[in-house]
């Protein structure tokens, strides 16, 4: 037997002997206050919104602080200036035309994107052929940047609204089959053998039992998918201009940066991280509440 | 709901192996198990771990094929999972978290096509009265205690009225007091309905306590070491004189003594 002893020295050979003792419990309210209510101060603390409402006026000031000390319009323009031009672009129409472009196009992609990656996703799980096809399709496409194909579909697709949805569905399918066919290789066996105790198969097992139980990384991949949408579509704007007869905010930004209109282009940036976070804190936050942290399933 | 038709055992296990692949090996779970089980029974499967039982349960559940041997629910082979045999699994995410308790019974009746709408509703509400959790119909898993959780999978699978109920360590992951409520709250359960039980357990004093008859397996691989009939008291054999529990033991231990004999003779 190999050699494990412990060397015992720094602990005695036995603990003392004590007397045993049994007391009666005091009520809680001899000993004082078990709950009390949050300061003010906390109570604000304790919300979100109002935490990172405090972050974005810090990142604010400090840029306006920076912006004057730098006083160069050109370069950088105070963040008063650029509400300014905000508001202005607000006020005549044509941000928000720009938006109302851009959000179109980039839903219409976003969906399509889904609805493929659904198809792909469901195909993976029902047989193994169509998991390696999956698995090969995400592994060669997903590192391949959607800008890089819109030249191939401004030939294929001419300049217009196609072009632009078809590097969007790339931009956003791959994302988000690769979070959903993860999240669905990682539920429970237990759960599985559930599904199929009830008699479940197929499209009504992927439905009933796979989705849901994969929501949390649905989820990440709808927002992952979401911002590689929007970087896609401002990017395509801005390099290659107008391709869809109206244009939208990455046309925006590309025409005044022409104009030498700095605080315009501000503008135009400052609207799509606008649009970034209302998407994330109002619609991307009230599906968690109504989904995954409601069943319990991410804090 | 499980009325004995005549003498003909429900289930029949007849001459079982059961092997499945790991990375490197090949694993012979269970050889030639044999064993039958009749209407009302509370038929508990016993052993070491690595005796092959939640295998055995797994594969009279038709989530695997057998290599050799028979499974026979009521005369027909066992082919695939299906709602006639429903499982009571021992880890508490068995539940559907995106689910309340109510809706997870409702789930478990309509995807099966056993019932739908208002009778479905009914149903489970009836069933989740008998497990004392009326007040938590509208409640979502993840805030029940484990045992209460058991408690809604063990409604879940009544609520089907199964042919037979499969419990896989059903209490294993659940304190001391808690299990041991919940043992007599099955029993309590089944003088109430009369349902037919698998139950697999790795403990001498739960099989003693719920069995009426118990498959005892020994390890590596699984085979039949005989089967016991328990009153649910532990009394003493009339011939021996030794409680069941011990005999149990001594049968389960037999083995182990002789592995190590053959461990330093070998």
């Amino acid at each position: 037997m190999a050699e494990t002893h412990i060397s015992a020295a720094q602990w005695p050979a036995a603990p003392p002997v004590r007397p045993e003792y049994l007391r009666d419990v005091v009520a809680s309210g001899d000993i004082g206050v078990v709950q009390k209510p949050l300061t003010l101060w906390q109570q604000l603390f304790n919300q979100a919104w109002l935490r990172k409402t405090f972050i974005l006026v810090l990142i604010a000031a400090a840029w306006e602080i920076y912006a004057r000390q730098l006083n160069n319009p050109l370069l950088v323009p105070t963040f008063s200036a650029t509400l300014e031009a905000f508001w202005a672009g607000i006020a005549d129409g044509e941000i928000l035309q720009k938006v109302a472009n851009s959000v179109q196009l980039l839903l219409k992609g976003y969906a399509l994107g889904l609805a493929l990656a659904l198809i792909f996703t469901a195909l993976a799980m029902m047989s193994r052929i169509g998991n390696d096809l999956l698995e090969t399709l995400t592994s060669a496409f997903n590192p391949l940047p959607a800008i890089a194909l819109l030249p191939l579909a401004l030939i294929w697709f001419g300049l217009g609204d196609l072009s632009i949805i078809f590097v969007l569905v790339h931009s956003v399918l791959w994302a988000v089959a690769l979070n959903t066919h993860s999240g669905f290789r990682s539920v429970s066996n237990t759960l599985r053998m559930v599904g199929r105790n009830y008699g479940l198969k197929g499209l009504g097992y992927i439905a009933r039992i796979l989705i849901p139980a994969a929501f949390p990384s649905i989820l990440t991949g709808l927002k992952i998918g979401w911002a590689f949408a929007w970087r896609t579509l401002i990017a395509a704007e801005l390099v290659f201009g107008v391709s869809s007869g109206k244009g939208g905010l990455g046309w925006y930004i590309y025409e005044n940066k022409n104009m030498l209109d700095i605080p315009a282009v501000f503008a135009g940036l400052f609207t799509v991280i606008l649009i970034g976070l209302i998407v994330e804190n109002f619609i991307f936050r009230n599906i968690e509440a109504a989904t995954v942290r409601k069943w319990g399933m991410q804090s | 709901m499980n009325a004995p038709t005549g003498s003909a055992p429900l289930l029949q296990v007849e001459g079982l192996t059961l092997q499945y692949k790991t990375e490197k090996h090949l694993v012979t779970a269970t050889y030639r198990v044999s064993f039958d089980v009749y209407g009302a029974d509370r038929f508990v499967v016993l052993g070491p771990s690595g005796c092959g039982k939640s295998t055995l349960l797994k594969a009279v559940g038709g989530y695997m094929a057998p290599t050799e041997g028979t499974m026979r629910l009521k005369g027909r082979p066992i082919r695939e999972p299906g709602a006639d045999r429903v499982f009571v699994f021992q880890e508490f995410d068995q539940l559907l978290p995106w689910k309340t308790v109510k809706q997870n019974v409702i789930f478990a009746l309509q995807s099966s096509g056993k019932l739908h709408g208002k009778a479905a509703e009914a149903q489970a509400m009836r069933y989740i009265e008998k497990v004392n959790l009326a007040k938590f119909a509208n409640a979502y898993p993840h805030t029940l205690s484990g045992g209460m959780k058991q408690r809604v999978a063990i409604a879940r699978a009544l609520a089907m009225e199964p042919d037979v109920l499969m419990m896989d360590e059903p209490f294993a992951a659940l304190d001391a007091l808690t299990r041991r409520k919940m043992q007599e709250e099955l029993l309590a359960l089944w003088s109430e309905t009369r349902f037919t039980v698998l139950f697999v357990t790795h403990s001498i004093p739960e099989a003693v306590l719920i069995g009426n008859r118990i498959l005892l397996l020994s390890p590596h691989p699984g085979q039949v070491k005989g089967e016991l009939n328990s009153d649910g008291s532990d009394r003493a054999d009339p011939v021996s004189g030794h409680k069941l529990s011990d005999r149990i033991h001594q049968l389960l231990f037999a083995d182990r003594i002789e592995e190590q004999e053959i461990v330093h003779h070998g």
